[in-house]
């Protein structure tokens, strides 16, 4: 067995506690130790991936009890896309925590980082259903913590929203657990995967309303309308720099959906045929509309990202709701993508916020304005799907993959229309945060203003007009994923064609996981 | 006890309590809505516990000695993991709850969403 692959769990896992139990107490400490766990995420994902990238899907027996009856961890090229993407957006966002100074704002910050990252990690490592139940509650439950870093009323407001929408998703994962459980007697997933084709077609009632309860779960998770409502409130109010770690979780759920609908509940089985794509797919359309025009009605930054991420699931949904090996792939390009642009959006929103709070009024010109400005564009033109980065190649795929689809008219349609209206909706805030703040004269400003909140302001300001490099280097280091992603276009939809061939090869699957099926 | 009768309870236990629970978190106050996630994952946890069959007097071991009969132990595992988790979640949202209430000095679960009703700025 290869002991590596169990790594981007327990690491995390044993660091968590360590900063927590050991070195709370030093600020620093806290932050070397975090960063050299989140580095060491960095560096074991590129092993893994490598090894993935052969093509071989290699299997962990936790305690080295064998597959049915133990847990199994699972690497196919899947899980280690995503196991990377996760490591580098968290190293990046570790940076940008550490440099705006954001993890000094509460306690426990890099504790509880650190197990958020054990639970997503853990989520796409998994083979078995109710472990990754488990580990969705632990990325839950970190993120709890979170969501609510610092404090502030509206946020405490917020986080009970979002705890109580999550606990209710959780309940229902239960739910269907248990009904899947009740049916086939397995949860191990290449198991389930075996026993579900056996059985006879007209005993799957119970199964078939398993597999729509956790088609649910997954789309609470993904914010699919209509069951999105919480994540606009909640990623708007938790701290921005979180909200861009958040950017992975939505993910989360598109690849469990992904996982089960093409392993378990696959497109050639007779029982749940079209099920999941004839639902999600008017969903996932509507989600993308939705979130466009979200966009255009926010008045404050963080809602904005929050609409653009549901947005880029729409998008994605869109593609993975086709259920062909080419329209995964496009889903798996626009995964890497979207979450890059989002989390590049939700920094550059903190930067906006940190210098003249939340809403998106035209103000007093902020400091670092221009730079700001600069990067604001870009992320907004990768997030709506504009030449020349990667979201217009992701959504173009997209748009190919949904060719031969009864309903490509409608597809097309939306993604299109959606595109415009979030580029209307970016364009709006962009100018009334950045060009209208030219029109505002400053002495204008403090003829209205009395002198002391004057000096209130020059008092917030003041820690910003120092600028640390940091956070610029982190929103750097995220357009620099953008960028190559563009670049390497060709190496990456040939990456995203292996995985999507693999997932619609199961067998490659059950077999690794379970040895020679005997029938 | 008979199997039958003890089928009925525990389906009708499962249907209630998750009636309730979903009647509780649709009030307004986070309190009721907090009883209502408990009453949930109550339910469910019978719900899980009942997903291996119900049985009377039965072991959950094997036994290669003899010719008895044993219950499925991997939902008792699975209930267990699950009265854990629900505990320790619902322990986060009260203690949540309970910042907002004192924060805001109103337990509504809903936001304002008005700009202007806004007191901190980020």
């Amino acid at each position: 067995m290869n002991h590596f692959l169990i790594a981007p769990v327990v690491l995390p896992a044993l660091v968590a506690p360590f900063i927590i139990m050991v070195v709370r107490h030093h600020l620093d400490l806290t932050r070397i130790f975090s960063l050299a766990s989140t580095v060491a995420l960095v560096a074991i994902s590129m092993v893994l991936a490598a090894q993935a990238a052969t093509g071989e899907v290699q299997v962990y027996e936790l305690g080295n009890w064998s597959a049915p009856f133990g847990i199994v961890l699972v690497l196919d090229q899947l899980s280690a896309m995503m196991v990377l993407l996760t490591s580098v957006l968290a190293l990046v966002i570790n940076l940008y925590v550490i440099g705006s100074g954001w993890d000094k704002r509460g306690a426990n910050f890099h504790s509880l980082f650190q197990f958020q990252l054990m639970g997503i990690l853990g989520a796409f490592l998994t083979g078995d259903a109710f472990n990754l139940f488990v580990f969705f509650e632990v990325l839950l439950i970190a993120s709890y913590g979170l969501m609510i870093h610092s404090g502030g009323t509206r946020r405490f407001q917020a986080g009970v929203q979002y705890v109580v929408y999550n606990l209710l998703g959780s309940t229902l994962f239960l739910f269907a657990l248990g009904t899947l459980y009740s049916v086939t007697g397995t949860l191990n997933m290449a198991d389930l995967a075996v026993r579900v084709a056996e059985i006879p077609a007209e005993d799957t009632a119970l199964l078939r309303v398993g597999a729509v309860m956790l088609l649910l779960v997954f789309a609470i998770k993904a914010a699919v309308i209509p069951l999105h409502f919480w994540l606009p409130a909640s990623y708007a109010n938790a701290p921005l720099p979180i909200a861009a770690l958040f950017a992975i979780m939505t993910k989360v759920g598109a690849y469990a959906i992904l996982r089960m609908y093409t392993l378990v509940f696959g497109p050639d089985l007779a029982v749940t045929q079209g099920l999941a794509g004839s639902w999600l797919m008017p969903a996932a359309l509507v989600t993308l509309m939705l979130g466009a025009i979200g966009i255009l009605g926010s008045y404050r930054i963080g809602r904005l990202v929050a609409f653009g991420a549901i947005t880029s699931m729409g998008t994605l949904l869109t593609a993975v709701a086709l259920f062909t090996p080419e329209s995964v792939a496009a889903a798996l390009y626009y995964t890497v993508h979207s979450t890059l642009a989002a989390a590049f959006l939700f920094l550059i929103a903190d930067l906006i916020s940190e210098r003249q709070g939340i809403e998106i009024t035209a103000q007093r010109k902020m400091p670092q304005s221009g730079l700001i400005a600069a990067l604001f564009f870009v992320g907004a033109i990768a997030m709506a799907g504009m030449p020349p980065l990667s979201g217009f190649l992701g959504k173009l795929l997209v748009l190919d993959a949904a060719r031969g689809h009864d309903l490509v008219w409608w597809i097309w349609a939306t993604i299109l229309i959606g595109s415009l209206v979030m580029i209307l909706g970016m364009a709006r805030a962009g100018s009334l945060l950045f060009w209208k703040a030219h029109a505002i004269v400053p002495q204008d400003d403090s003829e209205h203003s009395a002198a002391g909140e004057d000096g209130s302001d020059e008092q917030v300001q003041a820690p910003s007009d120092r600028a640390a490099a940091l956070p610029f280097v982190a929103c750097f280091a995220l357009l620099a994923g953008l960028v190559l992603l563009t670049l390497f276009a060709g190496p990456a939809t040939q990456y995203a064609e292996a995985t999507a061939a693999q997932l619609f090869a199961p067998e490659i699957y059950i077999e690794a996981v379970l040895g020679k099926v005997t029938p | 006890m008979d199997v039958l009768n003890m089928e009925f309870l525990v389906a009708s236990a499962v249907g209630v309590l998750t009636a309730a629970g979903i009647y509780l978190i649709l009030r307004r106050r986070t309190f009721p809505v907090i009883l209502g996630l408990s009453l949930l994952t109550y339910g469910v946890n019978v719900f899980l516990f009942a997903t291996g069959r119900l049985a009377v007097n039965a072991p959950p071991i094997l036994n290669k000695y003899a010719e008895v009969t044993y219950t499925d132990p991997l939902p008792q595992a699975l209930v267990l993991t699950a009265i854990v988790i629900s505990f320790g979640m619902t322990a986060v949202v009260v203690m949540i709850a309970l910042a907002a209430y004192l924060s805001a000095r109103d337990d509504r679960i809903d936001m304002p969403d008005h700009p202007e009703d806004e007191g901190e700025n980020a």
